[in-house]
């Protein structure tokens, strides 16, 4: 049996244990990589002497971290020192990251092994990696249908056993969408939970470095590891990390969980929908009290997304001039002429498309009808869901209006848009929210539910998954 | 021209540069004259995924300004995005503030033509630097342009006065007291060559007695005092001519040239940059305690009105002296320090007005550099005092030497023997030598003729090269003339 089908934290303890090597692992894993990753495309860079050598190097250690040994994928926008980071973006397809993000230090520290960097939609834009200026990744459970995204190639090299587990990155949905449609747990950690240095930056005030893996346990493990302040993000919290790992296992205590009134599922996929009550009816099983909830502010959490994101990410992307790294369009009389032909070229449609969306709602004459109501609408959706913590611990949700779509469904943006419609609420807010895998459609396609907390609650967000996985049994045995 | 019946309405604008040892958001060194491209870091140079954290000593030093100009300081400041393309800004956005600055409402009082007049500051904001661009002085700077990212992040406070100056001598008053200012608190060192010191100007003109404002202009590249003077003055005269034509003002941005000594027309309003301001989202808002505020406010220096004050009080000197030596901290701490050793302050202060401040306008120095310390000056005003020496040898002789050789006055007077001599006996001796060799005036004097005593000084003075102390000479001159009788 190949030991890529073991879980992160079984390997970690097979690893812990010397039963088996590092050197196997990754070569297991390289194997994986070799055969499948032709037809599913989830890496743009894959670092396999690298990791073969680290690998080595593990085995002789005597004194080693929690993941030595571990192989790990991240998400293409998470700088790797010395290796070429591209945001799978022409503008950043040579850029060799001169430093590490905080979180791959972090990684490192626990002699992970970095075994290769995901495709993405550029710049994080978009829900289906579609927007990826290279190839676009296909769903391991449906070749024809995307894996989500942005973050859809992390999760498509950790469903199809091409990494242990991965970083992705989530803005309005890029981590727990992905998740849902490839069938992984996959976590957006508090706003400050996770230092964002080092992380290419979309939309500041939304993004958030999360991981994705195929067991909650693993889940927690990574957070914790990833999690905590650091000086260098000065939005990140002094907020102390508690071993999740650990609280997670604790029995349930109070479990009082709100769901969604029956208006706001209108329009969703008949299967989402079906297992979106199942899981409902299950956990009434196991004692938990119901309360059946609406958002109005909601109705306009995508609207005030679309100004909030791509007005922070006009400003993030103007540093892409070709002046000091990154693509240059080197044909030009004039830098004005060289910015313009550069940023041109070096952008996809999508980006574009939001940079001149967000360029315009910051403008003169436009910034008080635009941002500034989005930003009260914003403090309103965070208000809302203050009132609700104050009466239930959880909120549930599907993750995503339908399982994964075929590649090409999607031309219309706004179409693309609504794939985020039940996950932007938690980045507007803040709060922590994770994507659980719970059934599966006719089709054999993985269908996640999408738990909500309050802020800095990811133990319970843990908890609540860990009672929920063990019920569902989804994982199916290789 | 009916110049007279006009008046120009100026703001300025200030940026300084502080003398924080790291950077705004980084901690990469601010250090001058560093070689190109050595001082930084992905924050500083805008690479992907790098984050700012505020430097918390530029927070001090604003607050110290914002406190000694009396600005409301605002215990919650938000930082905002200037969002506009230039090569030499390498994030495509300065951080700077911009709804909620760190400190409004502050004023200053300047003096010009003993008029009294206080004028207001709109706003303090803590802002970074940009690049510079270097487009001369290089090989192939024809063709290309060399980017320094050394400055990018050096802290500055941008100072917003408002339009409430109406002459260029007011300008230049407040941007020399706002520089005396910055330089007591030590936040910046006011160099305007370097630009650690810069100014802008807004100016527009109205008919004397008007309270409307007329269209202004803005003008740049002031980094001087002589040309901050000159071009409000060529911009005052431009704008009344235009409208005496019955011609309108444009709003737009001048350009200073001093080589032709006009301003031209830069950008107009239409042309002007939608810097799309928004608040940053990788800042939080800059909070700022009152116990900080307290906190800083203990370690204020005195301000340069207060010092003038004290001296006056202190040490019964003129206000004009008290205005001159405190014209910046170094200098009175020097004359503070002469004056307590050598007991005489109205001496301490005439040496350093006359020959010291002359020495270093000529050296082109400051009183950092002088090469005599304040304790060896004090020496010399005391062997004055003590009639060791003469205030004529001191000046002409002594105080010279001393620059030169940095040698203490009185191992000078030993070695050179210039001290002076007030031996009666000596004297005694040379008067009689002085009366034998000149009997005539004797004869003269005896006949009642006074003014032959002046004479008679004169050639002691000369017997003894000076040396002589010239009260004892006319005193015991006097007597032996009297004598003779």
């Amino acid at each position: 049996m190949s030991l890529t089908s073991f879980t992160l934290s079984e390997l970690c303890s097979l690893l812990e244990t010397r039963k088996i090597k590092a050197e196997e692992v990754v070569t297991d894993y390289l194997k994986e990589i070799e055969e499948k990753d032709k037809k599913i495309s989830a890496y743009i860079t894959v670092l396999g002497d690298l990791a073969l050598e680290k690998a080595k190097i593990i085995d002789q250690k005597k004194e080693r971290g929690i993941l030595a040994g571990v192989p790990l994928a991240l998400k293409d926008n998470l700088l790797t020192k010395g290796v070429r980071t591209t945001c799978a973006s022409r503008i950043l397809q040579n850029f060799i990251a001169p430093y590490n993000a905080t979180v791959v230090e972090k990684l490192e520290k626990e002699d992970a092994i970095i075994i290769g960097k995901t495709n993405m939609d550029e710049f994080a834009m978009g829900s289906s990696t579609e927007n990826s200026a290279f190839f676009t990744t296909k769903n391991p459970w449906d070749l024809k249908r995307v894996p989500g995204g942005s973050s859809g190639g992390s999760a498509a090299a950790v469903a199809s056993n091409m990494a242990a587990a991965s970083l992705g990155s989530d803005t309005g949905g890029s981590i727990r969408q992905p998740a849902a449609l490839c069938g992984l747990v996959g976590l957006k950690p508090t706003y400050g939970l996770v230092s964002r240095y080092g992380l290419v930056a979309f939309a500041s005030s939304l993004d958030q470095i999360g991981p994705l893996t195929r067991t909650v346990e693993d889940c927690a493990v990574l957070t914790k590891i990833i999690g905590g302040f650091d000086a260098k993000d000065s939005t990140s919290s002094c907020e102390p990390i508690p071993d999740y790992q650990k609280e997670m296992m604790k029995k349930l205590q109070s479990l009082k969980i709100a769901f969604l009134q029956e208006n706001m599922l209108e329009g969703i996929d008949e299967g989402v929908k079906e297992m979106y009550y199942h899981t409902l009816k299950l956990l009434e099983q196991m004692g938990a009290e119901l309360y059946e909830m609406d958002f109005p502010s909601w109705d306009y959490a995508l609207a005030c997304y679309y100004i909030i994101a791509p007005s922070e990410a006009s400003s993030n992307l103007a540093r892409y001039d070709g002046v000091r790294y990154g693509y240059r369009q080197t044909n030009s009389q004039t830098f004005k002429e060289m910015y313009v032909k550069t940023r041109t070229e070096g952008f996809g449609p999508e980006v574009k498309r939001r940079i001149l969306l967000g360029t315009f709602a910051l403008s003169s004459g436009y910034y008080d009808a635009y941002y500034v109501k989005a930003a009260k609408t914003r403090r309103l959706i965070t208000q809302e869901f203050m009132e609700a913590f104050n009466k239930v611990d959880y909120i549930l949700t599907p993750t995503t209006p339908e399982p994964a779509f075929l590649i090409g469904a999607k031309e219309d943006p706004i179409a693309m848009y609504l794939s985020d419609k039940f996950t932007v609420s938690a980045n507007l807010a803040g709060i922590p929210a994770l994507s659980l895998p719970v059934g599966w459609t006719e089709e054999g396609l993985p269908i996640g539910l999408q738990i909500i907390g309050n802020f800095f609650q990811e133990s319970r967000l843990f908890k609540l998954a860990f009672a929920i996985e063990k019920k569902v049994k989804f994982r199916k045995q290789n | 021209m009916m110049s007279q019946f006009y008046e120009p309405v100026i703001g300025l604008e200030i940026h300084a540069q502080l003398l924080t040892k790291t950077k705004l958001f980084c901690g990469c060194s601010t250090q001058y004259g560093s070689p190109q491209n050595s001082l930084v870091c992905p924050v500083c140079f805008g690479l992907p995924g790098a984050l700012p954290v505020l430097n918390e000593e530029a927070v001090r030093m604003a607050v110290k300004l914002a406190l000694v100009i009396n600005a409301k300081i605002h215990t919650h400041s938000v930082f905002a995005r200037k969002n506009y393309f230039y090569p030499d800004l390498p994030k495509g956005y300065q951080i700077t503030q911009f709804h909620f600055p760190i400190a409004t409402e502050g004023a200053l009082e300047i003096e010009v033509n003993d008029i009294k007049k206080t004028i207001g500051i709109e706003r303090i904001n803590l802002e970074e630097d940009a690049g510079k661009s270097i487009h001369e002085g290089m090989e192939d700077s024809s063709e290309k342009t060399y980017l320094d990212f050394n400055r990018s992040g050096v802290p500055l406070l941008e100072i917003v006065g408002k339009p409430e100056i109406n002459s260029p001598d007011e300008a230049v008053e407040f941007l020399q007291l706002f520089r005396t200012i910055l330089q007591y608190l030590e936040i910046c060192d006011g160099n305007m060559e370097e630009g650690s010191l810069r100014c802008d100007a807004n100016l527009s003109i109205r008919k004397k007695g008007v309270t409307e404002l007329g269209v202004k202009t803005e003008i740049k590249n002031l980094n001087s005092f002589r040309f901050l003077h000159k071009a409000l003055e060529f911009e005052t005269q431009r704008q009344i001519k235009l409208l005496e034509d019955g011609k309108a003002v444009r709003h737009e941005t001048r350009l200073w040239d001093s080589r032709r000594g006009e301003t031209r027309p830069m950008r107009s309003k239409e042309e002007a940059h939608d810097y799309r301001y928004f608040p940053e989202p990788d800042l939080p808002p800059l909070i700022i305690t009152e116990e900080f505020i307290s906190q800083v406010k203990e370690t204020l220096p005195e301000s340069p009105q207060e010092k003038r004050a004290r001296l006056i009080e202190e040490y019964q000197i003129p206000v004009y002296d008290a205005k001159v030596l405190t014209s910046s901290r170094r200098l009175a701490d020097f004359f503070e320090h002469t004056a307590r050793i050598c007991q005489n302050p109205k001496q301490a202060s005439n040496w350093i007005m006359r020959e010291v401040l002359q020495y270093l306008k000529e050296a082109n120095i400051s009183i950092d550099q002088f090469p005599i310390q304040a304790e060896d000056l004090a020496e010399l005003i005391l062997l004055i005092e003590k009639k060791e020496t003469s205030l004529r040898l001191a000046k002409e002789e002594i105080f010279p030497e001393m620059l030169q050789t940095n040698k203490k006055a009185s191992d000078i007077v030993k070695i050179k023997g210039l001290g002076q001599i007030s031996d009666e006996q000596k004297i005694k001796a040379i008067i009689h030598q002085v009366i034998e060799n000149n009997p005539t005036p004797l004869k003269q004097y005896l006949e009642g003729k006074q003014q032959v005593l002046g004479f008679l000084v004169g050639q002691v003075m000369k017997e003894t090269k000076g040396k002589a102390n010239p009260q004892l000479v006319k005193k015991t001159l006097t007597s032996i003339l009297n004598s003779y009788k």
